[in-house]
């Protein structure tokens, strides 16, 4: 949208400017002093960016080639470890520990032995809870969009676990999960929600479906708002039925905006970590990428920044490919307002 | 047009720029090897700072009072941290990596003396800063000792006791073979036998290190090196373990952390419980405890004896960066006296660390657990005393708690978990 604004008005200018100033000159000139303001003026936002987002990157991705501080036996101090290539990615990518003789598989209870698990465990929340979510979120949008009494009333209800602050929505469906708990009360039954794989995953999946369904039906709630009424009703007159209206207005129509907040989502369920970091501690398999980063933070920076660099890049690839292949026309669209 | 096709992909990248950046943020190594700073303001007198957790229990404020106004010219100020315990290392660590002076005198988790010891931040309690530390139990002086030298002044402890309930159990078991026997009590009354804190976190780590040192295990020798897998542990975890399989246990406990022990005993629903002393006065006044009456303490059952508690608490450290160690040190020393100790003990519920004040009348008269909990803690067992300490606790919680829920042996679990320790290096 942005980039778009200053082009018609730029040339509305110089239009003015022509009857007013001579030549083409001055045209030139003016667009070379804006062109010199645009620089001043984004010239701060640029250092901020660069001190707050790029030195901290470099300084990580630094960082994760050096070795991470190791005991000196002799004095029982901890000495800098120095330069150490790439072996604290092969730590978490080939899960190996130790190292010179030593070198080999990580064993059970450490965290590299968890990396594929919890890469996996991201993936698994990121596929079932995107999912969900999607779906509900539609049919949350449907019937918001739809004029009834109340409306009001819904739409603003319909936000309220969105509202609510994550770490706090863990904390009460820790409550409500747990065995003494309200979920066992209601339901009679006797399951140890956090005590096992399996339930363990579906409590934390559904903690994130009621807490970020919301935000899913409000975007595309947007984006059913913009599909005027007119192709409805000239859709009507064609006789078309109410399933084909869905799929071949809505649908398409909407699509912009949906994959927008599929985009979104899966993005963000992919940084997932206070849900099961309060709910569980990452026990049962559980542990997401970012918890295993927490952790390692404490035994050690430099193979955290490691490991940070690797979700980082991952995530970045499922961005990319997501833009790139599956919604990259839809992205464009969205944004210009237009297919 | 050209432009905007890059502006999501950009914006994407920024935002996970920031997720990114807000890990690398911590930097710099926290490493020197103890020379300098450490011989350094010896004899630094003159206003400090004293860094502790949130003081929920306001007993902090009127004995930094009470030093300020005998001491008007080694004023000592109260900083307050949050009152999570992971914070409160974090913050730590952070002031030490930075180097600064305005953390003169520390209080310190017993599980991380090791730590930041090693790291070089903590200054060494010795020669003309010697702390005489004979009146005090020596298992709390053992867990603020690392390598032959103390490193923090141990300030209040902790150890874990057994609840019972005394209406059901007249005589409380001495070892864990005879609590085992009784659990045909719990049956009868249809209500679980025992229970300690058996889900994933720190809590697991302090009951599977007690089951295992009660039988004669160690984690870790003197030296930090790993010796788990051996009969004494494999006998230790094998119980608990054990008690799982059978019911002894009831299986809703391996979800369990102190909170909710703590309600199921208060409910009635457990005959024999491990929690921290903090339990008592609330299991004893708490609107919702059905066991105000009818339940008593007694030490860990054991072997043949107490059992091995895992100890908790808090020791005072002095930053090696601090300008005035001297008055730092004779702050700490301060903490230690008598009426300090009955003043945290009788305000704050807080442990002791000197034997003598577990048979002060008054201090008796207010916490009746006091002489259970001194049992408790002169037979306790610091937790590793290792410098990788968060790398140990995870080797132990994850493999103890496959053991309980029987996805590998128990053979297997102490191999990992030796594997594991010593792989944390």
């Amino acid at each position: 949208m942005s980039t778009e604004a200053p082009t018609p008005t730029s040339a509305k200018e110089t239009l003015a400017g022509t009857h007013h100033m001579p030549g083409k000159e001055s045209a030139d000139r003016r667009q070379v002093t804006q062109g010199r303001w645009a620089y001043t003026l984004l010239t701060p936002t640029l250092v901020l960016l660069g001190v707050v987002i790029l030195y901290p990157i470099i300084n990580a991705i630094i960082m994760s080639f050096q070795k991470d501080a190791g005991l000196d036996p002799a004095t029982g101090f901890f000495t800098e470890g120095g330069f150490t290539g790439l072996d604290n990615y092969t730590h978490w990518l080939l899960q190996q520990c130790g190292s010179g003789p030593a070198l080999g598989p990580c064993p059970p209870g450490t965290l590299g032995a968890q990396f594929w698990d919890a890469m996996g465990t991201t993936f698994f929340f990121t596929i079932v809870t995107v999912a969900m979510e999607t779906v509900l979120g539609f049919w949350m949008a449907v019937i918001m969009a739809r004029a009834f009494r109340g409306r009001a009333l819904v739409r603003a209800s319909v936000l309220v676990p969105w509202a609510i602050p994550t770490a706090v929505t863990a904390k009460l469906f820790f409550f409500m999960f747990a065995f003494e708990g309200i979920v066992n009360k209601i339901f009679g039954t006797q399951i140890l929600w956090t005590g096992s794989e399996w339930p363990a995953k579906w409590a934390i999946i559904i903690s994130d479906v009621w807490k970020t369904t919301p935000f899913m039906a409000l975007l595309i709630l947007a984006g059913l708002q913009l599909i005027p009424d007119e192709v409805y009703e000239a859709a009507k007159v064609d006789g078309a039925s109410a399933w084909q209206r869905f799929t071949q207005i809505t649908l398409p129509l909407v699509k912009p905006a949906l994959m927008v907040a599929i985009l979104f989502r899966t993005l963000d369920v992919l940084r997932m970590y206070d849900l099961p970091a309060i709910m569980t501690g990452g026990a049962n398999n559980t542990t997401t990428l970012s918890i295993l980063v927490v952790q390692q933070i404490r035994q050690g920076l430099n193979n955290a920044s490691a490991l940070s660099t690797i979700t980082f890049l991952v995530i970045f690839l499922v961005a990319f490919i997501f833009v790139r292949f599956l919604g990259a026309n839809a992205v464009d669209a969205a944004t210009t307002g237009k297919k | 047009m050209k432009t905007r096709k890059y502006l999501l992909p950009a914006a994407v990248a920024g935002v996970l720029a920031m997720s990114l950046s807000a890990c690398g943020g911590g930097g710099g190594g926290g490493t020197q090897t103890g020379g300098g700073d450490a011989a350094a303001n010896l004899e630094g007198r003159g206003p400090i700072t004293y860094v502790t957790g949130k003081d929920n229990a306001a007993v902090q404020q009127p004995t930094v009072d009470r030093w300020n106004a005998a001491h008007p010219d080694q004023k000592v100020t109260l900083k307050e941290q949050t009152d999570k315990a992971d914070q409160q290392h974090d913050d730590l660590v952070q002031h030490f990596q930075a180097k600064q002076s305005d953390y003169d005198l520390v209080t310190v988790d017993v599980v991380w003396t090791a730590e930041f010891a090693a790291k070089g931040w903590l200054q060494p309690l010795k020669d003309k800063l010697a702390v005489d530390t004979s009146a005090l139990l020596p298992s709390t002086v053992k867990a603020a000792t690392y390598n032959n030298t103390l490193f923090a002044v141990p300030v209040h402890s902790d150890g874990g006791m057994l609840y019972y309930r005394k209406d059901l159990v007249p005589t409380p078991p001495k070892t864990w073979d005879e609590m085992m026997s009784m659990c045909s009590i719990a049956k009868a009354n249809k209500i679980g036998c025992y229970a300690g804190q058996y889900q994933k976190y720190e809590g697991l780590t302090v009951n599977a290190a007690e089951a295992i040192n009660t039988f004669g295990g160690k984690i870790v020798d003197d030296a930090g090196k790993a010796t788990v897998n051996s009969a004494e542990a494999k006998e230790g975890l094998g119980k608990l373990v054990e008690a799982y399989k059978n019911g002894n246990i009831p299986a809703e406990s391996i979800t369990f952390q102190e909170e909710q022990g703590r309600g199921a005993f208060e409910e009635g629903k457990l005959l024999f419980h491990r929690n921290w002393p903090y339990v008592y006065n609330l299991a004893k006044t708490d609107g919702a405890s059905k066991v105000k009456e009818t339940f008593a303490v007694a030490p860990l059952p054991g072997k043949d004896g107490p059992g091995a508690s895992s100890l908790g608490g808090h020791s005072a450290a002095v930053s090696v960066y601090s300008k005035y160690k001297a008055t730092a040190v004779d702050f700490a020393k301060f903490l230690l006296e008598d009426e300090q100790q009955k003043f945290f003990a009788l305000q704050g519920s807080l442990a002791p660390v000197k034997a003598s004040m577990y048979k002060d009348a008054a201090i008796v008269a207010k916490a009746p657990y006091m002489p259970t909990l001194l049992t408790s803690i002169e037979n306790a067992v610091p937790r590793p005393v290792t410098p990788f300490y968060p790398g140990v606790t995870k080797a132990v919680q994850d493999n103890a708690y496959a053991a309980l829920k029987g996805e590998k042996s128990v053979d297997q679990a102490l191999t990992d978990m030796q594997a594991a320790i010593d792989s944390a290096k």
